[in-house]
């Protein structure tokens, strides 16, 4: 390992414009005569509108333009989309509404976007939009998860009981068959709370159009800028899309929800044109909480059959998943193939069956929130795991792992086939690290006190990278999730890297740099990371689902392979000895068995002067891309374990201790990775202690700031003892498997089982706030006065 | 944030003056409060009449038996000033706990106590600490002072110029912070006299900050945790909303008192 290669602390490089303030966010950028967009939202969680009378509006101090839904739908601009079809198990393909970006008729959610006013300043525009006069006839909400099935409310009308799809995956009859010879079956009923994602920089959007050229800009908060344009011009139809070039540039946070293709983004570059003007929108925090696709809101029931030895026979689950309002990007798939998928966890399961419907309520749509799926999957799985061994009286530790996958690869029985792991190993090196040993002497010790403590395990699996291609396009996706990379090399023998990645928070100008050093042996300040810019790299997929490391790196793997093979060729000219011949190592071409070598910048200054070989042999330049499709997911895989205390007078509970041991297969940047697994773990224990947005009956979202909606602090946390174990992922060249969402994936469950085994029974529900553990506690110790 | 005019008098009186001559004005004091309700449009006075340069306005001082502290003093000073951590090291504690850092380097013990807001801290600590309200125009004691949620008994334009709190011989206060907001779900802050007991609760009450007399009189007797067993806060006066509905709130104020006796008693 070199100091600036493959698994070195690499201290990032981009830190360096972020803490000293140089970072440049979408709401920095300015244009000349730029104007600026306010969105009119609904009040009203449901209500027809009548007329929207914009007149008085249109004519106010500054006011450019007012446009409602109609002007949108006179210029053809089409509604949302989600990209992902799912089909009922009768095989009918979900019932989606329409997703207007401006209304047309109907507002389905407070936050809906009513109407537009673009004026020469933001304050102007939010005064022009209190002139505009909506008449809304009001009509009762449906808000509720549960509810939605069985309301007479019907918030579209091509859904009937706002159902959008009843889905499925797994072997029915196998699995009522395992239950049918089971000895034991544990249930659990089990609500995923909804969670507001909060990223740092809100949302916005800068539009802007050339009547010169006709081309049209867009930058925007965006974790996958080639989508967005993808899909603004070939669904949307806002512009064609060689002429829209879409700008993502340093974004602050986006965990899921800077992926999807939202209303402010269509609406800015549509009224660019329209006005003449770039137009700019800048979320402010209570937009984001409103009109933010929101993550999880899923209700469970589930059952787990054991045989006599405790061994699991069988699992069966039906869940409910709030969509929200409207379908957003990916919604559709991520109570589906996101989440049934990861319900073996890390367990040899011969049966299982999943039941999932999909709902439509007026609340904020929803869509992927860090770990999508797999953190809602992980939650039913291992809360369940925990159940039935405290019902057998088994140790959780060993129950686990006597039902540990120990052969690979392993085929699930809900489509995933498992690689590589050693989940013995995770769980033996967590034991170690959090004492488990004496966990009692600890627990008789805050028992002194007064105290309550418990112990938390989370077996979790997860799985990153999602592809291939053909089989996500089997099972409804509307794009392929491979990945591009462009390897640069100049004259001088510095690199660039365009990557179709896209860097947020992940530190993928320093990662990436990393591989390129370790590879083409050159120090790293010598490789620069390009990416979020439609006009530099060509194509991407961009960056989610813990993909980056596993697809984008190799990629860049991929085409620094080509820069390799072809500068062998060039070098073999220069050094006049035939290509076979030629070696590349530590950074020098040579020839093998004499000490005649280039260093790898004399190659590429050769391949670009060309004055050694003939443009017929070989063509000058050293610039190589790279498309990868990788042939399966990566199954990153650990063991988390979580100890409270809990003061049974108040009910607060105290993260006493954090032990995670991740195998994330081969770690380019430990630093990273650790960091990645903090800032996980913090939203996992968010959801778990501290989140939830909470809709009152109306649908008023009552948690619609931070005064009500309460996001982890650290010193909600304690210092985490992160630990690894190391399997290489053998689907992909680099051996990675991604850490992004891990901590957010096994967290909750690690609390939640930690708070259960404190208080001595199981019935609470995440958040689990101070109110709600001395609730729980009350009822623990006075089991004749709970009802 | 709607338009308005700005002021920035150098006196009560100027002040006082201004606050006469427009019908819809705001005095500005650590803007913590006004300016986030301007900037959501929910408030929209069309004159904010500063009170940062009134240096009358400034200051602690210790007199006797009463520390007097300007109403324009942040929080962060009265956290760190030595006369409050001396006189009544209680008030400092509590001024530590409001907020986070930033909020304490702007906010005010005047716009706090203006402001009655029914889950701010300092309501507690003036009506427990039996303190007088001085304002440009008179002297108002605490128990008068606080006459429910957001509502106390400022005149229109009438300016808080100090806080006289009363030295105690022991005090405490306890908070049960809101996890979100970090404002007091409960706070409860004891104060013993030569006299007798004083005791507020904040953050709980359906109607404000609020004194529990039968806790008084039981802790005048015995000023001990276990004073209180039996005596517990009426639920029906409690607040509730999705943080706290009001039987846990009445839990908590008997917790909190507790442990407000606790640590008061155990001071020197
Ligand atoms: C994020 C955050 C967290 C907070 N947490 C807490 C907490 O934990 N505990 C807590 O107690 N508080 C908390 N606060 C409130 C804060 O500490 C201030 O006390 C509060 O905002 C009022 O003080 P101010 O100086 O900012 O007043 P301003 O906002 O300037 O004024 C508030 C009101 O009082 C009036 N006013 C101000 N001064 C005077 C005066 N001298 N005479 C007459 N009227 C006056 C104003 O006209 C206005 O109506 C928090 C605030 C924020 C923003």
């Amino acid at each position: 390992m070199t100091a600036t290669g493959i698994g070195a602390p690499v201290r990032r490089k981009e830190d360096q414009r972020f803490v000293t303030g140089q970072g440049r966010y979408v709401d920095d950028f300015n244009r000349p005569g730029q104007a600026y967009a306010y969105f009119l939202r609904s009040p009203h969680a449901h209500a027809a509108i009548r007329s929207i009378d914009v007149g008085a509006a249109q004519t106010m101090p500054g006011a450019l333009a007012v446009f409602t839904g109609d002007d949108l739908a006179a210029d053809k601009i089409g509604g949302l989309i989600c990209g992902w079809m799912i089909h009922s198990k009768d095989g009918t393909p979900m019932k989606a509404g329409p997703h207007p970006a401006l209304a047309q008729g109907k507002v389905r959610y407070v936050g809906d976007h009513v109407a537009v006013v673009i004026a020469e300043t933001l304050a102007q525009a939010k005064d022009a939009a209190e002139a505009i006069v909506v008449d809304y006839d009001v009509l009762p909400a449906v808000v509720d998860t549960a509810e939605a099935a069985k309301s007479s409310v019907q918030v579209h009308d091509v859904s009937p009981d706002n159902t959008v799809f009843n889905w499925h995956l797994g072997d029915k009859d196998a699995t009522e068959a395992a239950f049918a010879k089971a000895k034991h079956v544990t249930k659990i009923d089990l609500v995923n709370n909804r969670l507001v994602p909060n990223p740092i920089e809100p949302r916005a959007a800068l539009g802007e159009y050339d009547f010169g050229t006709d081309n049209y800009t867009l930058y925007t908060t965006s974790q996958n800028p080639h989508v967005a344009r993808l899909v603004l011009s070939a669904f949307i139809g806002v512009a064609p899309e060689h002429k829209l070039r879409v700008i993502a540039p340093d974004v602050g946070g986006g965990f899921g929800s800077k992926i999807f293709i939202y209303a402010e983004e269509t609406v800015c570059v549509w009224a660019a044109k329209k006005v003449k003007r770039p137009v700019k929108w800048t979320s402010d925090r209570t937009e984001a909480f409103l009109a933010d696709a929101h993550g999880r809101d899923h209700v469970t029931h589930a059952e787990m059959a054991t045989d006599e030895n405790g061994k699991i026979l069988g699992l069966r689950v039906h869940t409910t998943a709030n969509l929200g309002a409207y379908l957003s990007t990916f919604s559709s798939s991520v109570p589906t193939y996101l989440y049934a998928p990861l319900l073996s966890g890390q367990y040899d399961i011969p049966a299982i069956y999943c039941e999932v419907d999909g709902v439509y309520t007026n609340t904020a749509p929803v869509d992927a929130y860090r770990g999508a799926g797999r953190p809602e999957a992980t939650f039913v799985v291992e809360r369940l795991v925990e159940k039935t061994a405290r019902e057998l009286k088994q140790d959780p530790a060993e129950f686990r792992r006597k039902n540990y996958i120990t052969q690979f690869p392993h085929q699930t029985p809900v489509i995933m086939a498992y690689d590589t792991g050693d989940y013995a190993a995770s769980l033996d090196k967590a034991l170690e690290l959090a004492d488990y040993r004496n966990f009692q002497a600890r627990k008789q010790e805050s028992a002194r006190r007064g105290k309550l403590r418990g112990l938390g395990f989370s077996s979790y699996i997860e799985a990153c990278g999602i592809a291939p291609s053909q089989a996500v396009g089997s099972l409804g996706a509307g794009v392929g999730l491979w990945e591009s990379a462009e390897v640069r090399v100049n004259p001088t023998g510095s690199v660039e890297v365009l990557t179709g990645s896209h860097s947020h928070g992940q530190g993928h100008e320093t990662t990436f740099a990393q591989l390129v050093s370790d590879r083409l042996g050159i120090p790293i300040d010598q490789v620069s990371i390009v990416h979020g810019d439609t006009d530099k790299v060509q194509f991407g997929m961009g960056t989610y689902g813990s993909r980056s490391g596993a697809v984008g790196m190799s990629a860049i793997a991929k085409a620094i392979d080509k820069v390799i093979a072809k500068g062998r060729k060039v070098a073999a000219h220069v050094l006049e000895a035939s290509e076979g011949d030629i070696e590349f190592k530590d950074g020098r071409f040579g020839v093998a068995g004499t000490d005649r070598s280039l260093a790898f910048g004399e190659v590429a200054l050769q391949a670009y002067i060309a004055h050694k070989f003939s443009g017929q042999d070989l063509e000058p330049g050293l610039k190589e891309g790279a498309f990868y499709d990788p042939t399966n997911f990566t199954f990153p895989a650990g063991v988390h374990i979580c100890e409270v205390e809990i003061d049974p007078d108040t009910g607060v509970t105290t993260i006493e201790r954090w032990t995670a041991v991740d195998d994330f297969g081969v770690i380019i940047n430990p630093m990273i990775v650790e960091g990645q697994v903090h800032g996980g773990i913090a939203q996992g224990v968010g959801q778990a202690l501290l989140e939830g947005a909470v809709y009152d009956r109306s649908g008023q979202l009552v948690t619609a700031s931070f005064n009500d909606y309460c996001m982890p602090r650290a010193n909600d946390l304690p210092s985490f003892q992160v630990g690894m174990t190391v399997t290489p992922c053998p689907s992909n060249p680099l051996g990675i498997k991604g850490c992004g969402e891990a901590g957010a994936i096994a967290a909750p469950p690690a609390v939640i089982n930690a708070i259960t085994d404190a208080l001595g029974h199981e019935d609470i529900a995440m958040p689990a706030t101070p109110q709600a553990v001395w609730r729980a506690a009350q009822k623990a110790r006075m089991p004749m006065a709970a009802e | 944030m709607y338009a308005f005019d700005y002021h920035r008098p150098t006196s009560a009186r100027q002040a006082a003056d201004l606050a006469s001559q427009f019908e819809d004005m705001k005095f500005l004091a650590g803007g913590h409060t006004l300016l986030p309700t301007m900037k959501m449009r929910l408030a929209g006075p069309t004159n904010l009449v500063d009170l940062g340069q009134i240096a009358e306005l400034r200051g602690i001082e210790r007199s006797g038996d009463t520390l007097s502290i300007g109403a324009m003093t942040k929080h962060a000073e009265v956290a760190h000033s030595a006369d409050v951590r001396q006189a009544i090291p209680a008030l400092a504690e509590l001024a530590e706990v409001i907020g986070d850092p930033h909020v304490r380097n702007r906010g005010t013990m005047g716009g706090s106590v203006a402001n009655n807001d029914p889950s701010a801290d300092y309501p507690a600590a003036c009506l427990a600490l039996n303190a007088t309200i001085v304002t440009d125009r008179r002297e108002i004691a605490a128990d008068d002072f606080f006459q429910g949620i957001f509502t106390t008994a400022l005149d229109e334009g009438e300016i808080i110029t100090r806080i006289a709190f009363p030295v105690p011989s022991q005090a405490a206060y306890a908070k049960f912070r809101n996890p979100a907001s970090r404002y007091a779900l409960v706070g409860v802050f004891v104060a013993r006299f030569a006299d007798g007991v004083r005791m507020a609760v904040t953050g709980a009450g359906s109607n404000g900050v609020f004194r529990m007399p039968e806790m008084e009189q039981a802790l005048a007797q015995n000023f001990a945790p276990e004073a209180l067993n039996g005596i517990a806060a009426p639920e029906d006066e409690m607040n509730s909303d999705i943080h706290a509905d009001a039987a846990y709130r009445a839990h908590l104020v008997g917790v909190m008192t507790r442990r407000a006796v606790q640590a008061a008693a155990s001071r020197s």
